[in-house]
């Protein structure tokens, strides 16, 4: 397994890999996320209750998603790499940050408007939104940590494990609507008995989640390319001057 | 040589096992104690009225009394029962959650989804645990928030499901 982990990790294949993927990323994000967007600004109906308002729902339900996945994604990498200490897997950790950090962002910022339009607020401090502010902050410590040792090995344990006991919020996030009474409304899509949603505003939902996917996806190459590269041109920096 | 590599990685794949366990059952005792914090609002039964009289009246949870203390109360308001008075801009209705009834007085601006029957979740403070004519406990909101559920629908489609019958009411 080792073997396998140690043949994923290689530098080449990496490259390899992203080179030939990178393209697909965009172009399905540009497509699903652009196809997705219109279609639910221009097309999809409104709500029956909501009415026009609803249509925040495509910006907001693919940034929420990804807030947590990406953060998942974060801590999957963190276990591996306290496991293996193998670098690349803190790589990629500090690659996907930023990503999710924009999403997070993304999510609090249309979820506050959304909330003014339909509950009539701003901001309150139920579970859901004070979980998800938890979150954003994991992301924020992520970076503050990350920059706060000198030495890149011990930054690499530390910013690992603080991602790992983080992840402890992200079940908290997806049930905080089920566990308290909250003003957030409970989940539409991943629930017990099937989605809520009317296939008109699921649909078009679906290619915006898709969308946001793979322009994360996209942009994980982006980041990790440019972190690895970096550090080969720090690294030749070093050698030459000595 | 390989087999203490894999000794290595099983000791610390138990460290990370156990740091996440021993850190859900610290949040775990965390949350379960501030249930009562972290529920964001009571809804009517909890503050249901009483017949003693007021001075004996103490709420849940530490033993103080909830009249005088600023609350979020939630629940649905009860078809029929809002009243508005166009020149003062005061408004009343009911809230239940289906067991008790509460009267919930307020000057302002309602939501855009305000709607009888939809939840909502009024903010202030509860004036009397008694019941009033109709055996409501009575409540002064400085603020009401609307509160929608999980389902989403094409606008128009609900009239239909209405005439058919297939009308979901909400809980």
């Amino acid at each position: 397994m080792m073997k396998r982990l140690l043949r994923l990790t290689n530098p080449t294949f990496v490259r390899t890999l992203s080179n030939s993927l990178r393209g697909f990323c965009l172009l399905c994000a540009v497509l699903c996320g652009g196809l997705g967007i219109a279609w639910g600004a221009l097309f999809a109906p409104a709500d029956y209750l909501q009415g026009e308002s609803v249509r925040i729902i495509y910006l907001h339900v693919p940034s929420a998603i990804l807030s947590s996945v990406l953060y998942g994604a974060m801590g999957v990498s963190s276990a591996v790499f306290l496991i293996t200490r193998l670098p690349a897997f803190a790589l990629l950790c500090q690659a996907i940050a930023p990503i999710g950090l924009l999403y997070t962002a993304l999510c609090i910022a249309t979820g506050s408007i959304w909330g003014k339009l339909s509950w009539g607020a701003w901001w309150v401090w139920d579970a859901r939104l004070t979980s998800l502010l938890v979150l954003f902050f994991l992301y924020v410590g992520y970076f503050a940590l990350n920059d706060a040792f000198n030495e890149r090995a011990r930054a690499r344990i530390a910013t690992s494990v603080l991602v790992l006991v983080g992840a402890i919020d992200l079940p908290i996030i997806k049930f905080s609507v089920e566990w308290w009474y909250s003003l957030h409304q409970p989940a539409s899509l991943l629930r017990r008995g099937g989605s809520t949603i009317h296939p008109d505003i699921l649909q078009p939902l679906l290619l915006s989640i898709l969308g946001a996917s793979f322009f994360a996806a996209w942009a994980t190459f982006m980041t990790y390319d440019n972190i690895s590269l970096s550090m080969r041109l720090r690294r030749l920096e070093s050698t030459n001057s000595s | 040589m390989k087999g203490r590599i894999h000794k290595r990685m099983i000791r610390r794949l138990a460290a990370i096992a156990m740091l996440l366990t021993c850190a859900s059952l610290g949040v775990f005792f965390i949350l379960s104690a501030l249930r009562e914090n972290i529920v964001f609002f009571l809804v009517p039964s909890d503050i249901a009225p009483i017949k003693a009289s007021e001075d004996e009246l103490e709420g849940k949870g530490n033993g103080e009394s909830l009249v005088g203390r600023r609350i979020r109360l939630g629940g649905l308001v009860v078809e029929g029962s809002l009243m508005q008075d166009a020149t003062s801009g005061e408004v009343s209705f009911t809230l239940t959650d289906g067991q008790a009834r509460v009267a919930v007085s307020y000057r302002g601006l309602l939501p855009d989804l305000f709607r009888e029957g939809q939840g909502v979740v009024a903010i202030g403070e509860i004036t009397s645990r008694a019941p009033d004519k109709r055996g409501r406990a009575t409540f002064r909101a400085e603020r009401v928030l609307a509160k929608h559920d999980e389902y989403y629908m094409p606008r128009g489609l609900e009239k239909s499901l209405k005439k058919r019958s297939l009308w979901r009411e909400q809980p």
